[in-house]
């Protein structure tokens, strides 16, 4: 029997507490333990994206992230993105715009997106291919996915 | 193989290179090679997670030499004043790896210990003539001995590093002025590629050339490689078209690709004159 690990942790806002096996990854950590079963699991080797979640204000790939290394840490998923006034602006926009096609690679694209425009209020086309570029949209619906996050971000930075 | 079973956390390199003495340690750092390389499975039972170490954090100057910890990140890279100010080319490398998620998780001393052919990080760092420090405990107490990295690898995966070395930093010193130094790197798309080849010039601009080149190659060989023979073709030279034919024979004299998934031998080499040549004309030329 291999020892567990008691970790604590901010999870979009609240404390929690997990006994998580040391090889255990934090996707799996948040959809099995948290039941917060935003993040996707497609990949599972980082080149995908769909797992984003970020951490202490840094987006990382939830899939090649150690479980134990979230202790202390800060973590938002998509879950704790909407408010109970509504949904995230980025969400909405995501939504008004169609941005979704099968909807797998959504909650990675908005995470990521949520970094992009921490960093870069006001992005370009090209700003937005390279903020995205660990994102993979298999339905091949970026043109939307670019249209919502224009919209998203000449509202909020105007 | 075995199967993890413990797990530590240690704070400091003493304890740290303490519990690598008594053997079984899987040393984790930034975790996105290491995932994917145990899939339930590993060389040892114990996993220490070592990013709790604050002597391997950061970015410190020590009068002429620049540390980097061995857990900085890549994202650390681009955003940091003295990597900055000190070797750009460590950023301007940085900004070509992986992927954003990637870079916020991944670091230094990982894409070392690694020892991948294509590790881009170490491209920019074989230039600046960087050493890798190994500490391990022996005695009671930290002992620490510096390796050139040129010296530091043996073939794919595997390096000089013993089982009980931990590698906790890689430092350099601070470059001549006038020191100049470019990065390049090619796969099927600019994102989260494994290079099908990279190289790295530097030198210190002089005569419509450079004195004192460096030149590193990735994925061409068994481990990255110096381009020694490229090194001696144009050192001081000013880079008319006889010197630049002559340091594009030696660029494949200096390295031995294989044929793999990511690409032939025989484009592997074409790429190896195309970018030296183009690497090369940047950086002497700005």
């Amino acid at each position: 029997m291999s020892q567990t690990v008691d970790i604590t942790l901010n999870v979009n806002g609240e404390a929690r507490q997990v006994s998580v096996a040391p090889t255990l990854s934090a996707l799996n950590m948040v959809r099995e333990m948290l039941d917060l079963t935003g993040a996707k699991m497609a990949c599972g080797e980082g080149e995908c994206g769909a797992c984003t979640i970020i951490v202490d204000g840094q987006s990382v790939n939830s899939c090649l992230m150690f479980a134990v290394e979230l202790d202390g840490r800060n973590v938002t998923t998509i879950e704790g993105l909407q408010s109970p006034e509504g949904l995230d602006p980025i969400q909405q926009a995501f939504v008004d715009h169609g941005a979704i096609q099968c909807g797998y690679c959504t909650p990675g694209m908005i995470m990521q997106t949520k970094q992009l425009l921490a960093e870069i209020p006001n992005p370009t086309d090209d700003q937005i291919r390279r903020g995205l570029e660990g994102n993979v949209c298999r339905c091949t619906g970026y043109t939307k996915i670019f249209d919502a996050i224009h919209d998203v971000a000449s509202r909020t930075s105007s | 193989m075995t199967e993890i079973e413990n797990y530590l956390a240690p704070t400091t390199i003493a304890e740290a290179t303490e519990a690598m003495a008594a053997g079984g340690v899987v040393v984790l750092a930034g975790g996105t090679d290491l995932m994917l390389q145990l899939e339930g499975k590993s060389d040892g039972t114990t996993l220490m997670n070592v990013r709790r170490v604050v002597e391997m954090q950061g970015v410190s100057v020590d009068g002429n030499r620049v540390r980097i910890g061995a857990l900085a990140s890549v994202s650390d890279m681009m955003s940091d004043p003295v990597i900055a100010e000190t070797a750009p080319v460590i950023a301007e490398t940085a900004d070509r790896f992986a992927s954003n998620q990637i870079r916020n998780l991944a670091t230094i001393g990982g894409n070392i210990c690694n020892a991948s052919p294509a590790g881009d990080m170490i491209i920019p760092l074989m230039l600046l003539d960087a050493d890798v420090e190994l500490s391990r405990w022996n005695g009671g107490k930290v002992e620490t001995r510096n390796v050139p990295l040129d010296e530091f690898f043996t073939g794919p995966g595997k390096s000089v590093m013993a089982a009980d070395e931990l590698l906790t930093a890689v430092s350099y010193a601070r470059p001549a002025a006038g020191f100049v130094a470019g990065f390049d790197k090619t796969g099927p798309r600019p994102a989260l590629e494994i290079s099908m080849v990279s190289v790295g010039v530097a030198g210190v601009r002089s005569a419509g050339g450079l004195s004192s080149p460096r030149v590193a190659y990735g994925s061409v060989g068994p481990t990255p490689v110096r381009g020694h023979k490229v090194e001696a073709a144009i050192d001081g030279q000013t880079l008319n078209d006889d010197v630049v034919a002559a340091a594009l024979v030696a660029a494949d004299e200096d390295v031995s690709p294989i044929s793999d998934v990511r690409a032939s031998d025989w484009y592997r080499r074409h790429l190896v004159r195309v970018m030296t040549q183009e690497v090369l004309n940047n950086v002497a030329n700005g």
